[in-house]
């Protein structure tokens, strides 16, 4: 409703105030979240991009352009070349691993038995504490002289005698070896993914509806066929939701790496995002630190698109 | 001959949940084992490290509680969550609200612009954010980590909120503005009530994420009485080399718990907001 | 054409007794009705034949052999549930296919019979779609054709037409009706909806509360119902009931007209009516009103037929009759009928 006041020096409109229009409304209340992620991601973005075409250090940090000098730099050195491929291979083995299990568990836990809650709450503890703790706790798990691994494989023969099937020191150097510091790095990854993966499996059995799974067995399908033909094609798209999340936590982590090895022994635990931080952070050369982080980039970009298109595939039941 | 076999699948199915509950939480075991254990029992190699060889002790936690800035990194991690949490509220809750009643087309794309956002790795954008912080004179102080750490809880939150207020009916806000409210009006005291479960999961949710919160931490703050409990706990507690593993569990132990315990009763909730934000 | 037994099956969940002692038989190639209203234990008792659920006591019989403890692939029955259950991401086709592939049919024979299916019910040009692609009744259809595939020795339905739109409902009851008379299939069919019971069952198995109530054909129930609960639930509307001694009169809206029109078998008795509401349906009026003196006002329904074309209003009292054979007497305290009057 507008009004004209008559005879006064302003003409006073009354229109319905903000707080009714849908549009600008809508638009005033989106604005502090872009706002922010443009300031604060979108244009540090921006910024990665340009150091990484640069030679800034934190020591020198005018800006000289160098075109992909860094990016070459980067290929050619074998610690990168390493950490590149650590990086998809922690990734890729312990998600695979990672969603297998958690299917496992996930089918167990759509039945009813007793002390389910317990269960629950002690599946979900890798999640649900800080991943810098619980690998401290893994850390000492994993002590190359106090392992209780090591003392529970000495008490049993494996290990400590001459002639034992997993040698004959006192103790196997989980974290010094690299191929056992590598393993370990999977190992904690998967304990600290699975939970995640597992209520994500859940989610996915509990919304296929009971009627399909009646009716083929009425129509004669054994267990396996059931699985097989029914569940999995069903839970195909948020498996990989679970799967494409957890590569994702993988390939960006730094925490578990650096508590556990600090990318060590001799770099055979190194990934991307440790390599970054020691030589970008630590070492102060910002150009070539934001040139090696972006290589993560593609992948990352390539998983979002998977996940967006998974997630349209989800039949509709 | 039935019941054989249902008892068999029965002990089956405990030994297999039995296997996985205990490979999750036998780490937090072996940290309270070596909270309370003496030295003296905690390294000698031959003794059983599953049991207490001596009598428990509180050494370790006095050393922790009283020797040791834990407390201050507790306080530090709660100042900078409970910031966190509001900075996140102000900016997801509208957002998330606007974009699950009225997106039409740029709205969608919008959503999920602000999701995709999430999957850029700190790795990426802590070179130029260092930048940021030294450039405001931020460096070392809490303030950085709670300008920062909003990167990641708003475009997860915003998604997670949206998932929630899409499950709240639009007639009820209808039927407000016909009873007289305004559509902000409608926002305040009808849809955000009863999207209440959905905001305490977020508020839970964002505080754990930034408590969890590693790398950022350990790039911004090196001075000790500042750090967070996360990486506090990790690099504090070295005397030269070598770790005081007692105090060491102690406090990853003690930061671990209470949240998981509050994080387990906000499972379920989290879980429907995840999957229902899912199928959009 | 099988017959299905139901002996002495009872189903508890827990406390709560869904079923309780039933005894039940269908005839060879029977269309055998469950009606009752939610909660009565007609599809707890469906999913038992199915196999589905396992009943606490008793047993339930196929052809003479104890099923009771056969899982359903080894039962040979076939069941459309009231969602129809059709796998979302497999086609028509492979969804009609799937019971035979189970079963280890060869693809050229599966092919021929997914065909013939497919041709029964007239949807031989979708088979290539998926279910999301399909309407309520073509979905419905498939849901039959996957059951019928097999050549099944028993067929159950649980609310099969409940999600069809009104208007559809009607042609897919004729549809399914002429169809069950021509393969000669026995069925059994649940539903809560009366007028679909009586229009489709040879026999109608009335249930309350995991209780059969009665058993027998359409008019059995109708026009001689075995307690007030069978007679208030079938007919539309129920059945009428006053009374306020030991014994209940009942007698059915249809049957209780002007008095002028009541006339023969063994005489009438008579109401003063208050009508005190109408509808007009067109082809029926529905008056509402109440009969017996004001302080003892029943509440009943007349069902005049359309072309009784008699001025009524509400607010005015008139004589209307009911004959003698169409009063029905219960018992109050059990709610049976009995032969016993009202003294």
């Amino acid at each position: 409703m507008s009004r004209m006041r008559e005879g006064g020096d302003r003409v006073l409109e009354v229109k319905s105030g903000i707080r009714d229009r849908a549009g600008l409304l809508a638009k005033l209340m989106i604005a502090p979240a872009i706002l922010y992620v443009v300031a604060m991601i979108g244009i540090p973005f921006i910024m990665a991009v340009m150091y990484s075409l640069s030679d800034a250090t934190t020591g020198e940090p005018n800006y000289r352009f160098v075109g992909l000098r860094n990016f070459g730099a980067a290929l050619a050195d074998p610690v990168f070349r390493l950490s590149l491929k650590n990086t998809f291979f922690f990734a890729l083995v312990s998600q695979t691993l990672v969603i297998i299990l958690s299917r496992v568990i996930a089918t167990a836990l759509m039945k009813e038995f007793r002390g389910k809650w317990l269960a629950r709450f002690l599946i979900m503890l890798p999640w649900t504490a800080p991943i810098s703790l619980g690998t401290i706790g893994w850390l000492w798990m994993l002590d190359s002289i106090f392992s209780p691994f090591d003392w529970t494989f000495r008490r049993l023969g494996l290990l400590g005698t001459p002639g034992a099937l997993l040698g004959p020191m006192q103790n196997l150097y989980w974290l010094g070896q690299p191929g056992l510091a590598m393993a370990s790095v999977v190992i904690v990854h998967i304990w600290r993914l699975l939970p995640l993966a597992t209520v994500i499996q859940l989610a996915g059995l509990s919304s296929i509806p009971k009627d399909l799974l009646e009716a083929a067995e009425v129509d004669g399908a054994k267990p396996w066929r059931k699985t097989l033909e029914i569940t999995i094609p069903l839970t195909v798209p948020i498996i990989s939701i679970a799967f494409l999340f957890g590569l994702v936590f993988t390939f960006t982590d730094v925490t578990v790496v650096y508590v556990l090895t600090r990318g060590g022994p001799i770099h055979s635990t190194q990934v991307l995002s440790t390599w970054t931080f020691f030589k970008g952070i630590e070492g102060g050369d910002l150009a070539q630190g934001a040139a090696i982080s972006l290589f993560l980039f593609p992948v990352l970009a390539g998983v979002a698109i998977l996940m967006l298109r998974m997630a349209r595939k989800r039949e509709v039941v | 001959m039935k019941s054989v076999r249902k008892l068999l699948r029965r002990s089956g199915l405990y030994t297999l949940v039995g296997s996985f509950a205990f490979f999750g939480a036998f780490p937090f075991y072996w940290m309270m084992i070596a909270t309370f254990k003496r030295d003296h029992d905690l390294f000698r190699p031959e003794n059983n490290p599953f049991l207490f060889n001596e009598p428990p002790t509180l050494d370790h936690l006095r050393l922790l509680l009283f020797d040791t800035h834990f407390l201050q990194y507790l306080l530090n991690t709660f100042l900078i969550g409970v910031a966190v949490v509001i900075i996140t509220l102000i900016a997801a809750v509208p957002a998330a609200y606007s974009l699950a009643r009225w997106a039409r087309g740029w709205g969608e794309t919008l959503g999920i612009g602000i999701f995709l956002t999430y999957l850029v790795p700190p790795t990426i954008l802590f070179i130029p954010l260092s930048r940021f912080a030294s450039g405001l004179g931020l460096q070392e102080s809490l303030w950085s980590l709670i300008l920062i750490y909003p990167t990641f809880t708003i475009p997860f939150c915003t998604w997670l909120l949206m998932g929630f207020f899409k499950t709240i009916p639009k007639d009820i806000e209808e039927q407000a503005m016909i009873d007289g409210l305004s559509r902000l009006g409608a926002m305040t005291r009808v849809v955000l009530p009863l999207g209440i479960s959905g905001i305490l999961t977020v508020v839970v949710f964002a505080f754990t994420l930034s408590m969890h919160e590693f790398i950022y931490a350990l790039t911004f703050i090196s001075v000790s009485v500042k750090k967070t409990v996360s990486i506090g706990v990790p690099t504090e507690l070295v005397r030269g080399d070598v770790f005081q593993w007692g105090p060491l569990m102690a406090g990853a132990l003690l930061a671990s718990i209470p949240v998981a315990v509050v994080y387990t009763f906000f499972l379920d909730r989290f879980i429907s907001g995840f999957t229902m934000g899912a199928v959009k | 054409m099988a017959r299905v037994q139901i002996k002495n099956v009872s189903k508890s969940f827990g406390v709560v007794r869904a079923v309780d002692q039933l005894d039940l038989e269908t005839g060879e190639g029977e269309f055998l009705v469950l009606l009752g209203p939610s909660g009565c234990g007609k599809t707890t008792l469906l999913r038992m034949i199915a196999g589905i659920e396992e009943p606490t006591v008793g047993d339930i019989l196929i052809d003479g052999k104890v099923v009771t403890n056969l899982p359903p692939r080894m039962r040979n029955i076939a069941m459309v549930f009231q969602s129809y259950a059709l796998y979302p991401h497999m086609s028509v086709y492979r969804n009609i296919a799937f019971p035979l592939r189970t079963r280890g049919v060869d693809k050229k024979a599966i092919k021929e019979k997914v065909n013939w299916a497919a041709g029964m019910f007239g949807i031989e040009h979708f088979l290539n779609r998926k279910p999301r692609e399909l309407s309520g009744g073509e979905r419905q259809r498939v849901a039959l054709a996957r059951a019928m595939v097999r050549e099944p020795s028993v067929f159950l339905l649980d609310e099969p037409l409940s999600n069809l739109d009104a208007l559809l409902r009607a042609s897919a009851r004729e549809e399914l009706r002429q169809f069950q008379k021509r393969v000669g299939v026995t069925t059994i069919y649940v539903t809560h909806d009366q007028v679909e019971a009586m229009g489709l069952g040879d026999r109608i198995v009335v249930m309350n509360k995991g209780l059969i109530r009665q058993v027998g054909t359409p008019e059995a129930i109708y026009q001689w119902p075995a307690d007030t609960f069978v007679a208030t639930f079938v007919g539309s509307p129920p059945m009428n009931i006053l009374g306020e001694g030991a014994i209940l009169t009942g007698f059915r809206p249809e049957t209780f007209l002007p008095a002028d029109f009541v006339k023969g078998g063994d005489g009438a008795v008579t109401y003063p009516f208050e009508v005190t509401w109408l509808e007009y349906l067109g082809a029926e009026r529905l008056l509402y009103g109440n009969v017996g003196e004001k302080s003892h006002a029943r509440h009943v329904v007349s069902r005049l037929p359309g072309n009784v074309s008699l001025p009524i209003s509400a607010g005015e009292t008139y004589h209307f009759a009911v004959l003698r054979s169409d009063i029905r007497f219960f018992d109050r305290e059990s709610g049976l009928r009995t032969n016993r009057s009202p003294s």
